[in-house]
Parts: C-alpha cells; sequence; structure tokens
C-alpha cells in the first residue's frame, strides 16, 4: 500500500475580522499524483494553496506531509528552519509571477544552482553543469546561461523558475496558476513542459487554477471550490465531462469548447 | 462471482443527468441495466440512437458518475467497484485493466501520434525503446502512413485520429477493452486491420465490450448482443 | 572610578565623547557580540559629531572601550596620515587625552578603515573596524526580516551565489574586498571592506577584532584565537592578491602594495600600503629599488583600490 505524500484533514482558514478563506478541506495525495483545484477568484484556493504549502498556518485542520519520507507530520509543527528546509529541497513552489520565484539580479545559472548550493554544493563546475543541464530540459539555450532574468521573455523567465526548483528534486510541486499571464501559444508549450516533467520525474503536484484547459491536461484529480469549500471532487475527465454540482455544471458550461 | 473468467459485474446501474442550470430538468438516460462480460468474450451494445450505449461505456471508464448501481471490475484478482472507489484507484484500473478506444477520447494536444502511444506502453512499464518498437509495429499494421507518425493527430483525418486511438487502446494487454466504434471511419482495408487486432485481443483473454454499427464488423468479434434500449428509463 | 576620569582634557566633554551610560550601553552589546562571534548584535548607535561614513560605528566602539593608559593608532586604508585617519586621531587626543602613535607595536588599540596591519597583532590589542555595511547578503536579500532568517538557520547558499555570480561572469571570484568569511564555522560575516588580502589574517588572530557599523547600527566581534575561513568553492578556492614586484621603497615583500602615481606622464610605482610597516623596514636598512623616492613623494599614501 502507496504512503500518502500529503494530507489535508477539515483544513480552514479565516482572516482576521472573520472573512472566510478556505473551509472543511480533506484529501490525500499520493506520490507521483496531480491534483488540480479550480475555482474563481474567491473561491479560495489561493487561500487554501497558502496553507498546504506551508505558509499560511490554518485556523482549523491539519496540513501533514511525509517529512524525508519518515511518515506523515504536521507540517506547522515543525520548527521554522525544518520548515524552510523542505520548502528548498522536498518542495518546490511555482509562482504565477516569475518575479516572485526568481532573483531578477542573479543570472539565470545562478538562480538555478541556488537549491544546490542551498543544500551545500559546493563545487562549481558541477553546480554549473547542473544548471546548464536544467536550462536545457526547460528549453533555454545554454548561451543564455549567464543572462539576467529580466533579459527574458515571460515565458522563458517561468521555465527558469521551473527549473530552479525542480533542480532539487523534489517530492510535490505547488503551483499557482502556472501559465497565467502569459500569451496562448505560450501557455501551451509551457503546459506541454510541465506535463513531460512532471510525467518523468514521477512529481506530486497540487494545481491551483482557474483554467480548465491546464488541469484537463496536467492533473489526475479535481477538486473544484467555491466560497472557500470544496463543492466536487473527483477524475479530472468525469467532473469535466459530468459535472454533478450546479456549480461544477455552471463552470465547465462557461467555457468555450476549442 | 464464483466462476473465474468473469471480468465485469454491471448491477442494476443507472444514469440520470440532472442539469442545474436548466432548473434542475432531469435527463433519464437508462436505469437498472446488469450484465456480465467473461474474459475472451465480447458483448456488442445495441440499440437505437440515444438509447445511452455510449453513456453505458464512458460510465464504464468512470468518466460518468453512474446514478446508481454497481460497475464490478476483477482489478488485480479482486472486484472493485469502479463507481465508488476512490479516484486514485479510478486511475490505477484505468492504468493496468482498462483501455478504451473512443473516437470522443480526448487526446493531450501537441503530442506526437507514436509518442502518444508509446506512452501508454510505457506506463505498464515498458522500456521506451521497446514502446517505440511496439507502437511503430502497430501503426505498420494499422497501415497509417509513416510521416504521419512524428505529427499531433489534431490535423488527421477521422480515420488516421481512428487508427491513433485503436493504438492507443490495444499496445497494452489490458484485461478489459472498452470499444466505441472502432471501425468508424476507416476503409475496408484498415476495418479488416483493426477488426484482426480486435480477435487478437479476445484470443488472449481480453473482456471486451463494443458499440458497433457496422454489423459486418461486429459479427466477426461479437458473442452476443446487449440491447441497451430495453433499459431506456421514463422521464 | 573617581569622576575626574569622567572628563575629557579640555573639560568640555565627557571623556572619550560618549556619556557613561552610553558606553555601558555599547559594551554590553561588544560582550554579547564576543559570545556569539561574527553575529551581528543591533544597538542604540549614538550620533556623533561627524556624518555617517566617516566610521562613526568604529569610533563609538573606540569611545567605549578606550582608557586613559591606552595608546590609539588610527588608519585608513594602511595609512597614518590621511584625512580619516588624522581626524579621528585628533578626535580622541581631544576628548579623551590619551596617547597616540603610528607605531603598531606600541598601540594598544587601533582603529581601522579598510586594512590590518602587516604585524602580527598581539593579544593586547584590540582592532575596531569601521563598517560600511554590516550585512554580507544585502545585495542578495534585501529583506532584512529574511537575512536574519537566513543567519539564524545558517541558510548560506545564497553567499555562494554571489561567488558563483562572479566565476560565471569573470572566470574567477572578482571580488577583491569585503570577501564574506564565515566565523567559528558558524556565522557568515562582512569583514568590512579590506582587501581580501588580509582575510588570512583575521583567523586565528590573537588580538580582539570588534566591528562597528555606525549607519546600520550593528556591532559584531570576532574573539581571539577564532576559525576565520574565507568562503569558496572546491574547484575556484580561495586566494588573495599577489605582487609581482615588491615594494618600491622598502623592498618588502608578501605585503599589500598600493599604486603611487609619481607624474602625469605615467610614473608610478608599488609601495606598501602599510606606511608604518614600510617606514619600519626602511629605519631598519631595508631598501627598494626606487628607495631614493621616498622623500620625494613624502611616502604620501596613495587613494587606489584597496
Amino acid at each position: 500500500m502507496m504512503k500518502a505524500l500529503l494530507e489535508a484533514e477539515s483544513v480552514g482558514h479565516s482572516y482576521p475580522g472573520g472573512q472566510l478563506g478556505c473551509e472543511d478541506v480533506s484529501f490525500r495525495l499520493y506520490p507521483g499524483e496531480v491534483l488540480g483545484v479550480v475555482g474563481e477568484s474567491g473561491s479560495g484556493k489561493s487561500t487554501l494553496l497558502g496553507c498546504l504549502s506551508g505558509m499560511l498556518e490554518p485556523s482549523n485542520g491539519i496540513v501533514r506531509f511525509d517529512v524525508g519520507g519518515q511518515g506523515l507530520r504536521d507540517v506547522f509543527s515543525l520548527s521554522e528552519p525544518e520548515r524552510r528546509l523542505l520548502m528548498r529541497t522536498d518542495w518546490g513552489i511555482v509562482r504565477q509571477n516569475p518575479r516572485d520565484g526568481l532573483r531578477m539580479n542573479v543570472s539565470a545559472g545562478g538562480n538555478v544552482g541556488e537549491r544546490l548550493m542551498a543544500v551545500g554544493a559546493r563545487n562549481y563546475g558541477n553546480i554549473r553543469n547542473e544548471a546548464l543541464d536544467w536550462l536545457t530540459r526547460v528549453e533555454i539555450p545554454s548561451s543564455r546561461v549567464d543572462d539576467l532574468p529580466r533579459t527574458f521573455s515571460g515565458g522563458m523567465q517561468q521555465r527558469v523558475q521551473i527549473a530552479r526548483i525542480l533542480v532539487s528534486k523534489p517530492r510535490l510541486i505547488f503551483m499557482d496558476e502556472p501559465t497565467g499571464g502569459l500569451d496562448v501559444s505560450v501557455q501551451a508549450r509551457l503546459l506541454d513542459l510541465l506535463r513531460g516533467l512532471v510525467r518523468d520525474l514521477g512529481v506530486a503536484a497540487v494545481v491551483v487554477t482557474h483554467d480548465l484547459a491546464v488541469v484537463r491536461l496536467l492533473s489526475d484529480r479535481l477538486m473544484v471550490m467555491r466560497q472557500g469549500r470544496v463543492v466536487e471532487t473527483g477524475l479530472t475527465d468525469q467532473v469535466l465531462d459530468d459535472p454533478q454540482h450546479p456549480y461544477s455544471q455552471l463552470l465547465v458550461s462557461s467555457v468555450l469548447q476549442a | 462471482m464464483t466462476q473465474k473468467s468473469l471480468m465485469l459485474q454491471v448491477r442494476n446501474l443507472r444514469k440520470t443527468f440532472t442539469l442545474h442550470g436548466r432548473g434542475g430538468v432531469q435527463l433519464p438516460v437508462f436505469n437498472d441495466i446488469s450484465f456480465e462480460v467473461s474474459a475472451g468474450e465480447c458483448v456488442a451494445l445495441i440499440g437505437s440512437s440515444g438509447s445511452g450505449k455510449s453513456t453505458l461505456l464512458r460510465s464504464l471508464y468512470a468518466n460518468y458518475l453512474p446514478s446508481a448501481g454497481e460497475i464490478l471490475v476483477k482489478h488485480h484478482g479482486e472486484w472493485v467497484d469502479i463507481a465508488s472507489v476512490e479516484a486514485r484507484t479510478k486511475l490505477e484500473i484505468r492504468r493496468e485493466t482498462i483501455g478504451y478506444v473512443s473516437q470522443f477520447l480526448r487526446v493531450i494536444p501537441r503530442i506526437s501520434s507514436i509518442d502518444l502511444i508509446s506512452e501508454v506502453a510505457i506506463s505498464g512499464g515498458m522500456s521506451s525503446e521497446i514502446a517505440i518498437e511496439v507502437s511503430s509495429a502497430l501503426l505498420r499494421r494499422l497501415n497509417l502512413p509513416e510521416h504521419l507518425w512524428n505529427v499531433p493527430p489534431a490535423t488527421f483525418s477521422g480515420g488516421e485520429q481512428q487508427r491513433v486511438n485503436i493504438a492507443m487502446g490495444l499496445v497494452r494487454p489490458y484485461p478489459i477493452l472498452l470499444l466505441d466504434e472502432p471501425t468508424a471511419s476507416l476503409d475496408a482495408s484498415n476495418r479488416e486491420s483493426a477488426i484482426e487486432l480486435i480477435l487478437e485481443a479476445k484470443s488472449r483473454g481480453a473482456a471486451i465490450i463494443a458499440i458497433c454499427h457496422d454489423e459486418t464488423a461486429r459479427d466477426r468479434f461479437a458473442d452476443r448482443l446487449f440491447d441497451v434500449s430495453q433499459f431506456k428509463a421514463a422521464a | 572610578m573617581n569622576s575626574q576620569a569622567f572628563h575629557s582634557v579640555d573639560g568640555t566633554y565627557n571623556f572619550a565623547y560618549l556619556d557613561e551610560q552610553t558606553k555601558r550601553m555599547i559594551r554590553r552589546t561588544l560582550l554579547k557580540a564576543i559570545a556569539v562571534p561574527g553575529y551581528q548584535v543591533p544597538f542604540g548607535g549614538r550620533e556623533m559629531p561627524m556624518a555617517y561614513g566617516w566610521g562613526t560605528g568604529g569610533i563609538q566602539i573606540t569611545a567605549s572601550i578606550i582608557g586613559k593608559d591606552d595608546t590609539l593608532k588610527v588608519i585608513d586604508q594602511g595609512a597614518d596620515d590621511t584625512t580619516n585617519a588624522v581626524s579621528i586621531r585628533r578626535f580622541f587626543q581631544r576628548v579623551s587625552g590619551v596617547k597616540t602613535t603610528e607605531e603598531t607595536q606600541k598601540a594598544t588599540l587601533i582603529q581601522t578603515r579598510h586594512r590590518i596591519p602587516e604585524k602580527q597583532l598581539t593579544e593586547n590589542q584590540i582592532l575596531v573596524y569601521q563598517v560600511p555595511q554590516p550585512e554580507p547578503l544585502w545585495k542578495l536579500e534585501p529583506r532584512e526580516v529574511e537575512t536574519r532568517k537566513l543567519h539564524a538557520y545558517s541558510e548560506y547558499g545564497l553567499m555562494h551565489v554571489k561567488l558563483y555570480e562572479d566565476i560565471s561572469r569573470h572566470g574567477e571570484i572578482i571580488t577583491t574586498y569585503d570577501y564574506p568569511v564565515e566565523v567559528n564555522a558558524r556565522h557568515i560575516m562582512s569583514p568590512s571592506p579590506i582587501p581580501k588580502f588580509d582575510n588570512p589574517k583575521m583567523a586565528m588572530m590573537p588580538a580582539l577584532q570588534l566591528f562597528g557599523a555606525g549607519r546600520e547600527k550593528r556591532i559584531y566581534a570576532i574573539p581571539p584565537y577564532t576559525r576565520v575561513r574565507s568562503l569558496d568553492f572546491d574547484d575556484h578556492p580561495f586566494e588573495i592578491q599577489r605582487f609581482e614586484d615588491p615594494c618600491a621603497l622598502c623592498g618588502a615583500e608578501g605585503v599589500f602594495l598600493d599604486e603611487v602615481i609619481l607624474d602625469d606622464k605615467g610614473d608610478h610605482m608599488f609601495v606598501c600600503s602599510d606606511s608604518d610597516h614600510c617606514r619600519e623596514r626602511r629605519a631598519a636598512g631595508h631598501a627598494g629599488h626606487r628607495a631614493s623616492d621616498a622623500a620625494s613623494i613624502g611616502f604620501v599614501s596613495s587613494e587606489g583600490e584597496a
């Protein structure tokens, strides 16, 4: 029996002033699984992502992660340095705006190499080779390794961000609208790349988006959120092809079929 | 259930669509369907258009969620209700036990035909070289022109797409196969190749449920017919 | 202690300018800094009668620890006679009346900007550094809340990113001054803008080293005989600058040299940056190939880069 990698148990978060972020969210994510979370702005999906990724302490419920493969541990009972270590080794967070996920004054190679240096890599040649390898895998020409991210297009920046995360071979990545703000053709290319990498590396992922095409392509399972609550869960294609909840039906029917 | 060769048992299955956006209007498709399929047996679903053949097939693949009843699948030697089991087991069943050939199957965009097929083979544990070899052999048998192999099927003709779909469904020796119009849009010689592949799957012991309007083709591989229209639920 | 001790020579200011409460606060800060080598301790920096950037951090430390029996030496870029060194020395002469010297071995307290004296310091000496920017990570991580965590949790990968960037752009680590060090196998620390040539001198130094940043209001320290390691990569080890020729005036080798421009026709020579060291060697009879030019330039330290 495979062990769960991430587990949410009745996770809820309310903001000061009582505004509801999300409420009573439970699920288990297993190694290599990709979970999509969809809903419109204000549905609580970003709050949930914050709680799951250790950045926002839930006001209710527990988030557990299989730390170091030694069994599930409450993420928020870890000490801050333990949690930060997790974030730069086993976890990765792909942010919507690559500026939030990259060091803009550090070269592409330095950005990718940082996580290696953070865990003690001290051989320049090896670090550089690994950075070059990962940049190639995300389709950045190796001639650009020493260029600053600001000289890159939005799609390239996003790919550097992904390389920067994957270099540490995380077991779980969180993606917050990974294709948001990109041109449609660039989105498609990025999605193909992400799908390929997620498959090849067997990495588990939680993908938060309002774009159903993104989850159709990337995720195995889907959670539909509305007003802070999960209204429907299931296989991605089942939820999209045969939505049960009124809100899921509305969401699916609102998208033009391409 | 004691009979060892049983692979699929459908019990009292009902499917009704509820359209919440239309004031909760109910669209009943079928009610109280029960049937069984054994290994090496092919059951063809028949019934007039709109009788729910495709809806039933999609339900068997967990693409549609039944409103009531059970779909018991022999998965890794155990009976599992694919309608109610947790999502990751559904995925596992799709990966290991049930193959699906459908003209409506959504393929992943922008991926070449050969990669689409070999990915399925690789997901079954085949090495990528062997997967490419097996996929190529399959496409060759299905007579898909070689210059199309590295092209995503989106721009293909119906017949070409259908051959990619057949290859994806047959590249692994799934114990259960769901075929939705496997020979549609194929010319005579290609239809013959498809039928041969289906017969081979059957003889290796696959339990097959098929929708096939082409009666000549159907008669070649179907052992019995199952009329879905008799379960048409009253509105 | 008698109250007389609190008055400066001219009777206008408290001894060594700062009031006793401030000195006590700074001394407490110093004790903490010494207890946690390389850790930046915040302190309530006072306004000094000079602008930030003129050594207000170092001056506050010196003012807090100087006693009547101390002998003070002040150097700037290795020289005792540059503007900054002269004015700080005069300041302490006026407000404390202590003896001053230009001879390294006679000093009990040395305040410095940008150099460590060539002569090995002793257990009876204290070296006070003026620090413009105490945070070694500031160029890479501008958020102070974050840099504090990086120090607290020893998350120092970022520091190597800086060195990585050097090598990837220039083929080698081109950071030549303010080269980051790891102190006591724990904290990463800015050594202040001394040339990396001086970094090895910090390691296992018998003298106490104190660092003061006036604008940033931080104090940190290296206790005597503490391990100090300059950061590097396995395949790009730390190296100090090397000079092809010895000092043109005293012939010293293995010391840090400054370039002195002699005229507007491009004539120049390399001489000891540590003017006291050079003078002492020449007095002992050592001579470089242009020893005769020493008088003609009055041994003026250059404004060369340190």
